[in-house]
């Protein structure tokens, strides 16, 4: 066999903390062959940056000669050059983008100079050879009209547009190993698929190596060679991505799998990872693992297991594949299952007819409005006692305004929200602080929607003391004892601050929260997005077992697929402030009329193992909000746009019982 | 480097504990001794004596009294009133910020020590005036800030989650507000009491301050700088304690800002 491109042997990185040395990557080894594309996998902190940042030799200062082991580029050790040969290997054999174009790129320089930086200084072009090369690469990573493009700042461009330029500065150095951090994490599905399908595309025309760190199965079923899967800083498992996608062997890559939300799984709750991470600072008797492991026996406590080969390519560092070793009988997990008739009595609890919310654009001295931001422009919607109602679409059409809307948290400029038949866009200053109680809200960063100068206590108990609800003070703390047992902690929790909790447990204190005034709707925008597969299952399993509890009914804003599919009764698409097409969620997911609904299931990574698939790219950005294209707002970037598309919008049509869109192709 | 970090401290634990139990001390600041007319300084009175032959560390630590107690009231009164109308003017928006802000824009627009003067010129000379006229000019920059601080916080989530569950403006403004803006203010008093410190002495120094016998850093140097010459101790001795507690205010502001900003605390 050929010698590796990239060869990492027992990489050790180590943070210096006041609890110990922290082993961020603790003796990592794996190979990477030219032109191959090679994940690590695993959840955040798991110290696959770490081991990025490592081999790049770029890491946070005071860490700077915290690593062992050998990191070997066609031969040579990495780790033993001097800093200035170092210097010449960054951005030129080795190249890396990361997760966040936006910081990424310098604000103040022109996208063309921060190209030329690199063609300059590895390539040593100048003059009309370096311009001719600038067009070239921008021309290569997919970007009209590349002669402007080169002259514009980044705050010129879109988020996708951005990451493009951070991959045409990575190629500049014509790296023979290009790594990844996260390219598409921040970007729009319909973005992600056309940067995937570049990168890809990139990698056949060069024949570089692909280094892609990510969390996200979807992304390494669609992209990948060979996966890594990493675990506290170690990697458990190597293999090849059919055999990995077709049986994962290590329990926690399992548990990845299982703790996924599907379509398959909506009858039952999800497979979770009980416990937490554990803290890197301590040296480490057994599997690392062994703690949440459903299947850990002693000997998994006591001695660390080593790399086992299982099966052509791949290993696995764990007990259960050693022959040597006897045993225990394997005790098999039940899903637990969920009823799914849930007790809905078919009563329609909100209803919202032809909701807009216009923000004005005010410019000049005398703050005349100029135009508006067409945020949500007529919307009908409608959810039953104790369902769930997805909304979908890709950021900023709306779905937030529109969910905040509802809630009076932003006044409409103009429509109804009925709720048990009572609008509540009349409803003004007494009358709708007491309505609140009855609508409440989840948000995605659940850090920063809690009060970090409020104990947890007070946090819960304050809407029941808004509200004057729940008796007095003794009262109102057993409601609150009771509440965040109800969601999975413990009553001494009260007395802690925000600060002192985990992702996880903190959106279940926001949970809580919401439930001490028992509401009948609950508003969750992308309440799991800031969140890991394993605890993003925890949370869906609490707000799924609360529904039937309690029989709440959910408006959920996401734009996870996998989520709807596994918890929505019925989902509407957004695109640009308007709902294109809504239905039942087997209708929509499974035969979606409308062509952006299409084009955003298409772009979805799927996790399987079948031979990857050609990705279905929708071509360009979504248009602003301010100046929506005339006619369907879709028009632009539909593959089906016909005539009339351009001239006038879509009545709403019904194609199937409850399935509605708004499409000219069926009308 | 010890030294640098316990020398404010000790200055203005000195300042204070002059300022609060100065009247105690035996202390004649008003008596005249004829024949030690600026003389130098010697065993009874280490600062020496005045042009009218009051002693100097007497008159000095009157001094204390007047710009603690000055100082502390212009802080008082500005933090409350410029914190107040910052959160509000923020926190209600439309037409009150927009004048809130044109107001704050023409105060600004003036330098404040000589709209202390006109104000405290109109009022006439008396402590009392000093207070108001430095209030008047000080609110301005907690308004600012107060402002900046709450536009930031309105639209943080756990706000907008008190709103949804009903909770009332007040009550919000008091809990979820008024905590999380207090630290950058807390910094801006301690410059602010800095700053008043010197303006006081300023007034004093243009006789728009305390009035004599009462004494006052300013005065005493307006009075010392005929005689600068002959015995500059009447200019130095209340000119190092202006340095020294503006100096060292401003080291423990800065190092209290350090300490309240999560950001620049090492891990």
């Amino acid at each position: 066999m050929q010698q590796p491109l990239l060869e990492v042997n027992h990489l050790t990185t180590w943070f210096d903390t006041r609890e110990g040395k922290a082993r961020v990557v603790d003796g990592n080894s794996f190979r990477i062959h030219r032109g191959e594309t090679f994940a690590l996998l695993g959840e955040s902190g798991c110290g696959k940056s770490m081991t990025a940042l490592s081999i790049m030799r770029l890491l946070p200062g005071q860490a700077q000669g915290n690593i062992s082991g050998q990191v070997l580029l066609d031969g040579e050790d990495l780790l033993q050059l001097p800093e200035a040969a170092m210097r010449r290997v960054r951005g030129n054999r080795i190249a890396m983008i990361f997760q966040e174009p936006m910081t990424s790129l310098n604000p103040v320089l022109t996208v063309g100079e921060q190209i030329a930086e690199v063609l300059r200084r590895h390539r040593g072009l100048s003059g009309a050879a370096l311009q001719r090369r600038l067009e070239e690469l921008l021309a290569q990573v997919g970007i009209p009209a590349p002669r402007q493009r080169l002259g514009e700042y980044p705050h010129q461009l879109s988020g996708g547009m951005k990451q493009r330029v951070m991959i045409a500065i990575a190629l500049a150095g014509e790296p023979d190993l290009l790594i990844a951090d996260e390219p598409t994490t921040a970007l729009d599905v319909t973005i992600q698929a056309q940067v995937l399908g570049l990168l890809k595309e990139l990698q056949s025309q060069t024949g570089m190596a692909v280094l892609m760190i990510t969390h996200d199965l979807g992304v390494v079923s669609e992209m990948v060679d060979r996966v890594a899967v990493m675990y506290a800083g170690q990697i458990v498992e190597q293999a090849g991505r059919a055999d990995f996608f077709a049986q994962p062997q290590h329990p926690y890559s399992q548990k990845l799998f299982e703790a996924l939300p599907d379509m398959d799984k909506r009858d039952r709750l999800l497979s979770v990872i009980p416990g937490s991470v554990p803290p890197l600072t301590q040296t480490f008797q057994g599997c690392r693992f062994a703690p949440r492991c459903h299947r850990a026996w002693e000997l998994c406590h006591q001695r660390e297991p080593q790399w086992l080969p299982a099966g052509e390519g791949r290993s696995v560092r764990c007990h259960l594949y050693d022959r040597r070793v006897p045993h225990p009988q394997q005790t098999g997990e039940a899903p637990q299952p969920l009823d799914l008739a849930h007790a809905t009595t078919g009563e329609v609890l909100l209803e919202v007819r032809d909701l807009k919310v216009h923000f004005p654009i005010r410019k000049g001295l005398l703050k005349r409005v100029r135009g508006h931001v067409y945020a949500v422009d007529g919307v009908d919607l409608s959810l039953r006692h104790g369902q769930t109602l997805a909304l979908v679409g890709e950021s900023g059409c709306g779905k937030t305004t529109l969910g905040k809307s509802i809630l009076q948290l932003l006044r409409p400029t103009a429509g109804e929200v009925c709720f048990q038949g009572e609008d509540l866009t009349r409803l003004r200053g007494e009358a709708l602080r007491r309505r609140r109680r009855d609508f409440q809200i989840i948000f995605q960063d659940p850090f920063s929607s809690m009060n970090p100068r409020m104990m947890v206590g007070d946090i819960i108990a304050e809407g029941m003391q808004a509200q004057g609800i729940g008796g007095d003070r003794e009262q109102r703390l057993a409601r609150v004892d009771e509440l965040l047992q109800q969601v999975g902690l413990k009553p001494e929790h009260k007395f802690k601050y925000p600060h002192e909790f985990s992702g996880g447990q903190r959106q279940r204190i926001c949970i809580a929260r919401t439930l001490a005034v028992n509401p009948k709707l609950i508003v969750c925008d992308e309440p799991t997005s800031a969140l890991d597969v394993s605890v993003q299952a925890q949370i869906l399993n609490l707000l799924r077992r609360l529904q039937q509890a309690l029989r709440l009914s959910y408006l959920f804003i996401t734009h996870d697929i996998s989520v709807v599919s596994y918890l929505a009764d019925d989902v509407a698409v957004m695109y640009l402030g308007r709902v294109v097409e809504q239905g039942p969620v087997g209708a929509i997911l499974g035969e979606a009329r409308h062509p952006y609904t299409r084009a955003l299931l298409a772009a979805v990574p799927r996790v399987h193992a079948d031979v990857p698939r050609q990705m279905v790219k929708l071509e360009g950005d979504p248009p602003s909000p301010m100046d929506p294209p005339a006619g369907c707002h879709f028009h632009p970037r539909c593959p089906q746009a016909s005539a009339i598309c351009r001239e006038c919008y879509p009545e709403q049509r019904q194609v199937a019982s409850g399935h509605w869109v708004r499409c000219h192709l069926y009308s | 480097m010890r030294l640098l970090h316990v020398f404010p401290l000790l200055v203005v634990t000195g300042w204070l504990l002059l300022a609060l139990f100065g009247g105690w001390l035996p202390l004649q600041p008003d008596a005249i001794a004829l024949d030690k007319i600026l003389q130098g300084p010697e065993r009874e009175a280490w600062l020496g004596y005045d042009d009218l032959g009051r002693p100097v560390w007497d008159r000095l630590v009157m001094g204390a009294q007047t710009s603690f107690f000055v100082a502390l009231w212009v802080m008082l009164i500005s933090f409350v009133l410029g914190t107040a109308i910052g959160t509000l003017s923020a926190w209600l928006g439309g037409w009150v910020d927009l004048v809130v802000v044109r107001l704050i824009d023409v105060f600004l627009a003036v330098p404040g020590i000589l709209l202390a003067i006109a104000l405290a010129g109109v009022m006439g000379p008396g402590l009392e005036n000093v207070i108001i006229a430095l209030s008047m000019v000080g609110w301005v920059g907690y308004a600012r800030l107060a402002r900046a601080q709450t536009l930031s916080l309105k639209h943080r989530d756990h706000v907008t989650a008190a709103v949804s569950l009903g909770v009332r403006d007040a009550h919000i403004v008091r809990r979820h507000l008024l905590p999380l803006l207090s630290a950058p203010l807390i910094v801006e008093a301690t410059f602010g009491i800095a700053g008043t410190v010197i303006a006081e002495a300023g007034l004093s120094f243009l006789g728009l301050g305390v009035q004599p016998p009462e004494a006052s850093w300013g005065s005493m140097i307006r009075d010392g700088t005929r005689y600068m010459l002959v015995a500059p101790h009447l200019v130095l001795a209340p000119g190092l304690a202006i340095m020294l507690v503006v100096l060292s205010v401003n080291l423990l502001g800065d190092r209290l800002r350090d300490h309240l900003d999560v950001r620049s605390r090492g891990t």
